[in-house]
């Protein structure tokens, strides 16, 4: 009974001052966050809006647009351009993204290893993800050069004939895959590297208490420990390979025959070349819808299998 | 048992380790390599070693192109966007964190959305916007969308909530308003968490490009990567010089990134965990 009563008088004085706090406490919070809430609000925000509206629009981004009603959305039905850069980014996604786990979870094991000078190995194989888009091109289509890139040296070197790559349009698209997996194998390390440092020390020491080999321990206790960060590599990777566009516009510009036009790339020739902004705006919806479904199927599946929050 | 076994022969591991790091470094390391060599040294087959150090090649990157002045215009807009975002981030982040004020929630989440729009689809009316306002074609158009990132917002706010709430009552009591406890309290302890937030938002800018690309035309305005595009596309034969300005647009990020590295491998990780 005591126990009842005795709080109900703190209660009451706490009340008191906390609702004069309340009209400073919006002041203050709207004062402290309205700056950046502007700036991520009209650049971030209102862009998605707007985008919507010109895909409904006829316009070259300079004078203002006429109503276009879905024309831009029936053009993209019949554009055979847009089909086949669809079809391009697809092959390109279902590529780009497993070789990059696939790759990168060994490497995580590998790195998370105690052994002397591990430092300097996780640095070469995080150095090139700092390195632009640009340098990667242009270092890119050096190395795969056909008359003189070190690639084909090493090709010749065993043997086999040069090869067209960036050049060859049954082989550009394979090698904007190896370039960016290149780029983005570091990322995929860290997350998995990080992941894999949050298996418990114990688990691992239990696993071999047990008379787990090293092997066992990795299928055992690491791997099921890593496959949360798996499922956040997954839609990363992927919402990344649907947009690519810069690792094209810097090898192969869309070439050769259009053997690396993407769906971002046709929007940017649409926008740019052809100054038909509405239909890029669709193009760009379109994009966008297709992250969008990805993501929400892929969290909800990812939180029926795991504990782990993306964000 | 197996721990301590493995522990005690490493040089298995190196083997692996090794070839692997090579493969990785490789590409820069020929990078270098090629903006040493003379003109036919980078085109002989099969490519070897440079017999000499041709400086020759940065010279007439820095001569034959406005090389300097990417440069310059890339530090600017890299520099201002830091700050930004330290400031505005920091701002932001503690008042989600910490201050109960009217749609505070949705705010929130509506940052935390853009996180999820790509940005292809931002960029067309970004344009129409920058065009209307007369910032096409200067700096401004490429810091004023990037003074404030939802990454940032989001990275200051998990900082902040994980800060114990008795470290600002202290100050409170004492009679400190909001603003003094964030920079006089809280600054200190938040610098590994501002030097993550400065390393990730310094990399993205310097090697921003799909914005810049469409919001600079003038050589004067661009930024080092779009210049050394237009400068590939204008010197596809000179492998040696373009190499020596691949090798200066990528010097202040390589620089950052060994003196961070810390800070940067943080800043990736938490990206994704969170």
């Amino acid at each position: 009974m005591t126990a009842v009563l005795t709080p109900a008088r703190p209660l009451v004085e706490a009340r008191e001052p906390r609702r004069r706090v309340r009209t400073a406490d919006h002041v203050a919070g709207w004062g402290f966050a309205a700056p950046a809430v502007v700036v991520i609000g009209l650049f971030g925000l209102v862009p998605v809006v707007w985008s919507f509206v010109l895909s409904f629009q006829h316009t070259d981004l300079t004078s203002p647009g006429t109503f276009a009603g879905a024309a831009n959305y029936a053009k993209l039905a019949e554009d055979p351009l847009f089909w086949d850069a669809a079809r391009r980014t697809l092959v390109y996604t279902a590529l780009f993204v497993p070789l990059t786990m696939v790759l990168a979870l060994p490497i995580a094991v590998l790195l998370n290893q105690k052994v002397r000078g591990i430092a300097l190995y996780r640095m070469a194989v995080f150095v090139p993800l700092v390195t632009s888009t640009v340098a990667t091109g242009i270092i890119f289509s050096w190395l795969g050069n056909p008359q003189f890139g070190l690639v084909n040296a090493l090709l010749d070197g065993v043997g086999l004939p040069k090869q067209g790559f960036f050049q060859d349009p049954g082989q550009a698209l394979y090698a904007v895959v190896a370039m960016t997996v290149w780029g983005w194998l570091g990322f995929a390390v860290i997350i998995f590297l990080a992941a894999l440092q949050n298996v418990p020390q114990d688990l691992m020491e239990a696993s071999a208490l047990d008379g787990c080999g090293r092997v066992q321990s990795f299928w055992h206790v690491e791997l099921p420990q890593a496959a949360p960060a798996s499922g956040f590599l997954l839609v990363w990777l992927t919402i990344n390979g649907l947009q690519l566009f810069d690792a094209v516009y810097v090898t192969t510009k869309g070439g050769p025959l259009r053997a690396t036009t993407v769906l971002v790339y046709h929007l940017y020739n649409e926008a740019f070349v052809s100054f038909d902004g509405g239909y890029a705006a669709a193009i760009g919806c379109v994009v966008f819808l297709v992250i969008l479904v990805f993501t929400v199927v892929q969290l909800r599946f990812n939180r029926r299998t795991s504990h782990f929050e993306a964000r | 048992m197996t721990a301590l076994r493995i522990r005690r022969r490493p040089s298995a591991l190196h083997l692996v380790l090794l070839p692997l790091s090579l493969v990785m470094i490789a590409p820069l390391v020929w990078m270098v390599l090629v903006s040493f060599s003379t003109r036919e040294e980078s085109r002989r087959f099969p490519p070897g070693l440079p017999s000499g150090l041709e400086w020759r090649n940065y010279a007439d990157a820095l001569t034959d192109a406005p090389l300097g002045s990417w440069l310059y215009n890339s530090t600017v807009v890299s520099v201002v966007c830091v700050v930004g975002n330290l400031v505005l981030c920091s701002l932001a982040g503690y008042a989600f964190a910490r201050i109960p004020f009217v749609g505070s929630r949705i705010a929130f989440l509506a940052i935390l959305a853009t996180l999820m729009v790509p940005f292809q689809i931002v960029m067309l009316p970004l344009l129409v916007m920058v065009r209307a306002v007369g910032l096409t074609d200067t700096l401004g158009a490429l810091i004023a969308p990037n003074l404030a990132t939802a990454f940032g917002v989001f990275l200051m706010r998990q900082f902040f909530l994980t800060v114990p709430r008795e470290l600002e009552e202290a100050a409170r009591i004492d009679g400190a308003g909001r603003l003094r406890i964030l920079v006089q309290v809280l600054l200190p302890l938040m610098r590994p968490t501002l030097a993550t937030l400065a390393v990730l938002t310094f990399l993205q800018t310097w090697n921003d490009f799909l914005w810049p690309l469409i919001a600079i035309q003038s050589p004067d305005t661009m930024t080092v990567q779009i210049g050394l595009q237009s400068f590939q596309g204008a010197h596809t034969t000179n492998w040696p010089k373009l190499m020596a300005g691949t090798v200066l647009s990528q010097l202040p990020v390589l620089v950052v990134f060994f003196v961070a590295q810390r800070f940067f491998v943080r800043s990736v990780a938490s990206v994704g965990i969170k």
